[in-house]
């Protein structure tokens, strides 16, 4: 068996909507990531997961669960200061929002330079600057962007700079909350050929959230699908897309976009009824790694 | 058909400390009621500017430097910001790219969008206009739009704040709709809901779009024609069916390329090599010269014109000069998938 590096056990989280209302942003959802996988997340969105990202990274307080992270619970607020630096440095998030993630006083170096500043890393490559310029090339930018503030560049363009300040950290852990979804289709393909060459080369774990399900498809492992605040089902990568058992999934799988006009839009999607939606059930294993979320009665 | 919006030859500049970023280059498209446009390209090639400049949301720094922008038969291409402000809205209307800088973070959205609603019939009582946000909201796919009415953006999920941006901009029955990446944040099902949303809007209220999005099936869906962008020019136009099965210009090959349905099982994705120019200071000829594996001399000399292929489809590649030795696009036609 390989090492668990990701233990998300039974992780709730609540979000108050004014004096009566809470969303249940996440419900009890578990999952493991194994060492040098790459997992995907998928699912509606406002289904919780950036929220699941943002609890994993030390961001929200989770309401209930656990989350392991090499062993270390990261929740527990004495094991995080034990081992602050560690997780401060190994894991890296690339948040959604690239924009407002960025900070708009610092030119494109500082921004990329900083995580290794503050953990007073050596620059391999000589200098901060140099580090930068090596960082930003291989997310296919030239060094005219160093001092660029981030107002001065393309929807694109910064988020390729978050992706390079990530990066720069070799990270062990990498959340990557759709960090492509800004870029266009050759762009992309560079930063998922990046991704899984640090994947492959380094061994970096990635757990990769996305709304574009055929890049899920070739990307990913492993593949988790959130509906309302619920993990319906995971399985691997293939079985997943072959053979989707809960109803949602199918709805999703079938709205797949094609890069073909005619085909496109003379197509219909299954429709999923929310109402039909139960969010009881557990987790059912119905082949070897692929479980649904189902009542235990049913069939 | 009268055209609601004409763009002659348009020019954009941006000052910057490095030099003039030339974000639009010498662009030139129609838009004609009820159809959607969209442009795909590069990131970083200007399409945002270009929807800006339309809109003339352009930072002080960027300047119109040629070319004519005709809206509805009138010439606004030297509009100030203060006749512009009648226009926003009614005539045009814009979703913007990022969803977090078109809301105000410290208005709750229902307010927003009542906003908007306002400053176009500002007659209306309160509880009309309530029961309109609510409408927009329903229209939008926002539910339980009653208790999210108070919420502020942050309590949004992405795909929610991109629909509450889409219900303010719908607020008015805009004519054109600049929807810039309007659906990426959005899951695949509610993509789908809100291109066939849009559709739906463009056939009753006639409203025409244009549709920037990187997505290739996101524009499959929903585009009755197709404008293929690099470096700040249009290099490839056309109807979908011209641009799918039938790409021209080497950079659209590339593209299509790209595409993870086209490779799949492959141990990596193909790219295009090289990056892209800056636009600080292009370079002379293509601009996709030293990307292109077809490119000829002339290339790197003389910027190539539009090529005509059909009424509808034009190309700005030498390869289709009738001189330019015969080359098999690589992609075979896509064919139907
Ligand atoms: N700070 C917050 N305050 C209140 N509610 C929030 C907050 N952040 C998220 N939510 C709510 O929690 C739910 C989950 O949001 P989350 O951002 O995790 O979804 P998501 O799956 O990442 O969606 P998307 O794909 O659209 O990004 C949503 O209903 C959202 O409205
Ligand atoms: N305020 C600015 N000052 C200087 N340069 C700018 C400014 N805004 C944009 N640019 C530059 O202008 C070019 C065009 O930018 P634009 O935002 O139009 O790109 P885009 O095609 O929308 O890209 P994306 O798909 O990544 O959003 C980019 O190279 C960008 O770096
Ligand atoms: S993963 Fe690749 S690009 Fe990143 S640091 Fe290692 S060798 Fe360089
Ligand atoms: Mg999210
Ligand atoms: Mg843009």
């Amino acid at each position: 068996m390989s090492e668990i590096l990701l233990d998300v056990q039974r992780l709730s989280h609540v979000f108050k909507l004014g004096k009566y209302a809470v969303i249940k942003a996440v419900d009890d959802v578990s999952f493991q990531m194994k060492k040098g996988e790459i997992f995907g997340l998928v699912g509606e969105s406002g289904s919780g997961k950036s929220t699941v990202a943002r609890c994993i990274m030390n961001v929200y307080k989770p309401a209930a669960g656990k989350i392991l992270y090499n062993g270390i619970d990261v929740c527990d607020s004495r094991a995080f200061r034990k081992h602050r630096k560690m997780l401060e440095s190994s894991r890296q998030i690339i948040f959604q929002d690239s924009t407002s993630s960025l900070n708009q006083r610092m030119t494109v170096e500082k921004i990329i330079a900083e995580p290794m500043s503050i953990h007073h890393i050596k620059p391999p490559r000589g200098s901060l600057r140099a580090e930068a310029e090596f960082q930003l090339s291989y997310v296919g930018m030239d060094s005219s962007y160093l001092d660029k503030y981030p107002t001065e560049l393309s929807g694109g363009q910064r988020q390729r700079v978050a992706i390079a300040r990530a990066l720069s950290m070799e990270p062990e852990l990498l959340v990557a909350d759709e960090p492509v979804a800004s870029l266009d289709v050759s762009i992309q393909a560079q930063i998922i050929n990046l991704l899984r060459h640090c994947n492959e080369q380094h061994g970096c774990s990635i757990l990769f959230i996305a709304h574009d399900l055929s890049m899920v498809e070739y990307l990913c492992n492993r593949v988790g699908v959130m509906y309302h605040g619920k993990l319906v089902e995971v399985a691997p990568t293939a079985a997943l897309y072959a053979n989707p058992q809960h109803p949602y999934t199918k709805a999703l799988l079938s709205a797949i976009p094609v890069p073909d006009p005619i085909a496109e839009r003379n197509r219909s999607h299954i429709d999923f009824d929310e109402t039909a939606f139960d969010r009881e059930g557990t987790m059912v294993e119905i082949a070897p790694g692929h479980w649904v979320l189902r009542k235990e009665d049913s069939q | 058909m009268e055209e609601l919006l004409k763009i002659e030859n348009l020019t954009v500049g941006i000052a910057s400390p490095a030099g003039k970023v030339q974000a639009v280059r010498d662009v030139s498209l129609e838009l004609h009621p009820g159809e959607v446009l969209a442009i795909v390209g590069e990131s970083g090639c200007g399409k945002s500017i270009l929807c800006k400049t339309i809109m003339k949301l352009l930072p002080k720094s960027a300047k119109i430097e040629g070319g004519k922008i005709i809206a509805n038969g009138v010439d606004i291409t030297d509009y100030a910001d203060k006749d512009m402000r009648r226009l926003r809205g009614k005539l045009f209307s814009m979703i913007f790219q990022d969803p977090m800088t078109a809301l105000n973070p410290t208005i709750p959205i229902g307010k927003q969008i009542a906003e908007a609603i306002a400053i176009h019939e500002p007659k209306l009582s309160k509880e009309k206009v309530y029961n309109r946000v609510i409408e927009l909201m329903e229209l939008v796919g926002i539910k339980q739009p009653h208790e999210r009415y108070k919420l502020y953006p942050y309590n949004f999920s992405g795909g929610m704040r991109q629909r509450s941006v889409m219900a303010i901009a719908l607020a008015a029955n805009p004519k054109i709709l600049l929807a810039d990446e309007p659906t990426t944040a959005l899951d695949v099902t509610i993509q789908a809901q809100i291109l066939d949303l849009l559709r739906q809007i463009q056939t009753k209220l006639g409203t025409a779009t244009i549709l920037v999005s990187h997505d290739l099936g996101v524009v499959a869906r929903c585009a009755d024609r197709v404008a293929i962008m690099y470096a700040g020019r249009i290099v490839e136009i056309g109807t979908a069916e011209e641009v799918y099965y039938d790409p021209r210009h080497p950079y659209t090959w590339g593209l299509m390329q790209s595409l993870p349905a086209l490779n799949k099982g492959a141990k990596e994705l193909k790219t295009i090599p090289g990056m892209p120019p800056t636009l600080i200071d292009p370079p002379k000829g293509d601009a996709f010269a030293c990307r292109n594996e077809y490119a000829l001399e002339i290339d790197y000399l003389e910027q190539p014109p539009m090529f005509r292929i059909t009424d509808t489809h034009y190309a700005a590649t030498w390869l289709l000069d009738p001189r330019a030795p015969k080359i098999d696009s690589p992609m075979g036609g896509m064919g139907h998938v």
